[in-house]
């Protein structure tokens, strides 16, 4: 009996700290999310304002943003309205859009790169009613994560169920890893450069040849048709 | 006994949370910088976070940009016209919003993109320790010098890319530069020579002058 209860109480006791638990991992959530944008420009009503990620291929992007308002009453930022949000254009090396979404005053977006080269995000506001901008500007804060800074390692090590040395190791590979794909982009990107180069050089030696036969030709002719020229004349 | 720890372990992980706070994240960013424009960016420093600032301009001109930096009350901390790459790493005297610009105002037709990178205190700790009371193991402790240390290969290969980008780019518009004026030149080379013929050949031709006539 004294065993069944003190089961209970330990059962109830363990239910409360789960509870507990869990609400603070929401608090802290909470709490992450509005620290995870610190840095923050400002953006007009129909300005785009557009971002560009060198990236290698196979790799992860994530965008977070978040909006305030100038609230001229209370001469301040606050959270923007709920009809306002951003519109986030993604294309790719190829112009090709791969991501053409609008979200919220506050939102968070992701993609993976394909193909290797230079991805532009581009965000603008989707307000058509100036009265909302009011001639202020749009506070907006943004943070992009790329790569390796996008894992989240507590989450794997709770996933794996890794022990703190095999979540720093894990870290490493991760990093490693990165280090690895931007070596290949390099030598793909390197091997660009060389061929635009060998084009410039091949340019420059035919263009050359070709110039000085025009010139050449061009000396002879005028030569043979002035001469021509004045004999018709009778001067020569 | 039980919701002695639970408690415990509540309140270390709002701790965690306030310190996550503290070790703001580092913000690297490219963009377009279009002529004449002006862009700043803000960022909500406290006082006694070790800052650094750095930038490239990437493709544009002269691959030169101007960079400001002022504090909370708007001192200038730093000021620099016309450069191509810096670092400036300072100590945040007061709390409050830091601001900085790239100004592109004293071009007229280039656009510029411009690469930077703002590192505010440190980066965040792998996870929270929560019974670290013993020091690091060696494992532990090489673990992290291998990954500062990577860290700053990931740095390194940044900045070369730029570079790397940055010499495609003007190797690109230097190919087009010269196909462009290849082709013009030899234009002029015919239209010159042939205008040249026809004007000589014009200063000997009969005139067929309209002969004036005398009287009325």
């Amino acid at each position: 009996c004294i065993v069944h209860t003190g089961r209970t109480l330990l059962r109830t006791t363990t239910t409360t700290i789960k509870m507990r638990s869990c609400v603070l991992s929401v608090l802290l959530l909470n709490v992450y999310y509005t620290c995870v944008s610190s840095l923050y420009f400002h953006i007009g009503e129909t300005e785009k304002k557009c971002f560009i990620e060198e990236i290698p291929d196979e790799t992860m992007i994530i965008g977070n943003y978040r909006t305030q308002l100038y609230d001229k009453q209370k001469e301040e930022y606050l959270p923007a309205t709920q009809g306002l949000g951003m519109f986030v254009e993604v294309k790719d090396p190829d112009e090709k859009v791969i991501l053409s979404r609008q979200y919220g005053s506050e939102g968070r977006f992701t993609f993976t790169s394909h193909t290797p080269g230079e991805h532009r995000i581009c965000l603008h506001s989707n307000s058509s009613k100036f009265a909302l901008f009011a001639g202020g500007m749009l506070r907006v804060h943004l943070d992009i994560q790329v790569g390796e800074h996008t894992n989240n390692y507590a989450e794997i090590a709770a996933k794996d169920k890794l022990t703190e040395l095999q979540l720093r190791v894990r870290q490493l590979v991760e990093q490693v890893d990165q280090i690895q794909k931007e070596q290949n982009y390099q030598r793909y990107r390197e091997e660009r450069f060389r061929q635009t180069s060998e084009s410039t050089n091949q340019r420059v030696l035919w263009w050359s040849i070709v110039q000085t036969l025009i010139l050449v030709a061009i000396g002879f002719w005028q030569m043979k048709h002035l001469k021509s020229f004045f004999e018709a004349k009778k001067l020569v | 006994m039980c919701s002695y720890h639970g408690t415990i372990r509540v309140l270390v992980q709002v701790l965690w949370a306030l310190l996550l706070c503290g070790w703001a994240f580092g913000s690297e960013l490219t963009f377009e910088l279009p002529d004449n424009a002006k862009q700043c960016f803000y960022e909500d420093i406290t006082i006694g976070t070790k800052c650094t600032l750095e930038f490239q301009v990437v493709t544009g001109g002269h691959y030169d940009v101007d960079c400001r930096l002022e504090d909370a009350d708007g001192t200038v901390l730093y000021k620099e016209m016309k450069k191509q790459y810096d670092s400036f790493t300072f100590m945040a005297a007061k709390n409050g919003t830091y601001k900085f610009c790239f100004s592109n105002e004293f071009s007229t037709f280039t656009h510029k993109t411009v690469y930077f990178d703002f590192q505010v205190g440190e980066d965040p700790p792998l996870f929270p320790n929560e019974n670290r009371v013993t020091a690091l193991t060696q494992m532990e402790s090489a673990c992290v010098s291998i990954h500062e240390a990577l860290k700053s290969v990931i740095d390194y290969q940044t900045h070369f890319r730029l570079r790397e980008a940055q010499g495609r780019s003007r190797a690109e518009d230097l190919n087009t530069r010269v196909a462009f004026w290849s082709i013009g030149e030899a234009f002029i080379l015919l239209v010159v020579s042939i205008s040249q013929v026809v004007l000589l050949r014009s200063f000997f031709s009969d005139r067929k002058t309209t002969t004036t006539r005398v009287g009325s």
